[in-house]
């Protein structure tokens, strides 16, 4: 092998500025999106994927402004998701610099949507955004569902089925995150992750839940993850993206350094 | 004074290209353009590709700007970039077979399914997307000060077979050794996107706003 497994902050924009929820709801500060990603990028992000968490149009506008200040500056690739829901925002992320776009809720109201923007603009730019949760009861088979809403709304979607589903619309990757997990710092659900990162031929990257470096490496050993994602721990200074990079290579994963 | 042109087919993100080569580029200009003079009047040219080759060779031939890129590759530099690596050979199986533009001899192939990595994990995931590294075939002026082996970011899902080993110019190793980039005479096409692949990436387009082209 010599395709490095990447390591991709997270960055949740909230009108212009980075925060970061625990399990979606309590929003802390944590700074200038330019800012921010200038330093990930410094201690060697392979990417950098910015959630818009905005709720109106107007702040959307604001988005876009920022991803045009970190184009200028970051010439790593760039994804953004959160309130992509046509054509022309897609274009328009584009346009401003970003390489990939992340569809998420658009995807499950109007999976269409997923082919109309891989026929446009090439499955190399669109990321398929799965919030799962586990919905099996303790000694059932695993099982888990496709949630909208930063994970408030349940579809009965089954995960598996709609990563395949996707994929073959389209999806050139999937983000995937674990909505019993995120902001809990216990790690990634692993099993979930092996289960979607084998049942499709595209790259997954796993998110949600990462506290420690050993969180990362078991994310690409044990969930078997094209790339990991987290925000906390980089974030509030806890670990560099380069000591994350030296700790999965201390485990015997290629990364880039 | 010295210029860049970045040769505009309409169909995607340029202002990655464009930034990165105005990081780089010191006092030389960087236009973007598709405007047959303003390019053929810019000391040399990049040729970014993005979206899926049978639009892009449509879009070439729709506006005469194949025959710019014959023009430039005799006359000055030019640097291609992923589907305008592509674009320059005979053929590409994408789009269930699309002609090129026959500059390079060569076809242009999807990476086979089912491949294996190296040491196990299993079947490779295709696209290849991410870091990966280039091993240069040999030298040229547009190594300078980068380390044999630097990473790259890639992503694609077809790849360039040279018909010619004397064109490969580098090599990296995805399932197999593919031709990540080429040369000849004034030409010099790479697959994956310097624009985003960081120091590595910004010292090959700095190396290329200096590069006489011929090396």
């Amino acid at each position: 092998m010599s395709l490095a497994k990447r390591i991709i902050p997270c960055l949740d924009v909230d009108n212009g500025r980075v925060v970061k929820g625990v399990q979606f709801v309590d929003i802390r500060d944590a700074g200038d999106p330019v800012e921010i990603a200038r330093r990930y990028d410094e201690q060697g992000a392979d990417e950098i994927t910015f959630l818009d968490i905005t709720a109106s149009s107007d702040d959307r506008e604001t988005m876009v402004h920022v991803v045009e200040e970190v184009a200028g500056q970051v010439f790593i690739p760039l994804t953004v998701g959160g309130g992509i829901r046509k054509v022309e925002d897609i274009r328009r992320m584009l346009n401003a610099g970003a390489d990939k776009v992340a569809i998420n809720t658009a995807a499950v109201f109007n999976p269409e949507f997923v082919k109309e923007a891989a026929e446009k603009f090439g499955s190399q730019c669109i990321v398929v955004a799965i919030d799962a949760k586990k919905v099996s009861a303790e000694g059932e088979p695993n099982k888990w569902e496709i949630f909208t809403h930063g994970g408030r709304k349940p579809t009965g979607i089954d995960a598996i089925e709609w990563a395949k589903k996707m994929v073959d619309y389209g999806a050139g990757e999937i983000l995937l995150t674990s909505m019993d997990r995120d902001g809990t710092k216990i790690g990634f659900d692993l099993e979930l992750n092996a289960a979607i990162s084998e049942a499709v031929n595209v790259p997954v990257i796993a998110s949600g839940g990462v506290g420690n470096l050993d969180h990362l490496v078991e994310g690409v050993k044990q969930g078997k993850a094209d790339a990991v994602l987290a925000a906390s721990i980089f974030h509030f200074g806890e670990y560099t993206v380069e000591e994350a990079k030296q700790r999965m290579q201390d485990a015997g994963i290629e990364v880039r350094l | 004074m010295n210029s860049i042109a970045v040769l505009n087919l309409g169909t995607g993100n340029l202002r990655s290209v464009q930034k990165a080569l105005e990081h780089v580029a010191g006092s030389e200009r960087v236009i973007v353009s598709s405007d047959h003079q303003a390019i053929l009047a810019a000391d040399r040219v990049v040729f970014p590709g993005v979206g899926a080759i049978r639009d892009c060779i449509a879009e070439l031939q729709k506006t005469g700007l194949d025959d710019v890129v014959r023009e430039v590759v005799a006359s000055r530099p030019l640097l291609g970039v992923c589907l305008g690596m592509q674009a320059l050979f005979d053929m590409s199986e994408e789009n269930g077979g699309t002609a090129c533009l026959g500059i390079l001899p060569g076809k242009v192939v999807h990476f086979p399914k089912g491949m294996l990595g190296k040491g196990g994990g299993g079947t490779l995931k295709i696209p290849h997307m991410g870091w990966n590294r280039v091993k240069p075939s040999r030298e040229h002026a547009m190594w300078t000060d980068i380390p044999t082996g630097s990473r790259f970011y890639f992503v694609h899902s077809y790849y360039a077979v040279p018909s010619s080993y004397d064109d490969v110019a580098a090599t990296t190793e995805y399932g197999h050794e593919f031709a990540s980039v080429v040369s000849h005479g004034n030409l010099f096409a790479v697959q994956f996107h310097p624009e985003k692949s960081q120091h590595a990436g910004l010292q090959l387009l700095a190396n290329f706003v200096v590069w006489n082209g011929e090396s």
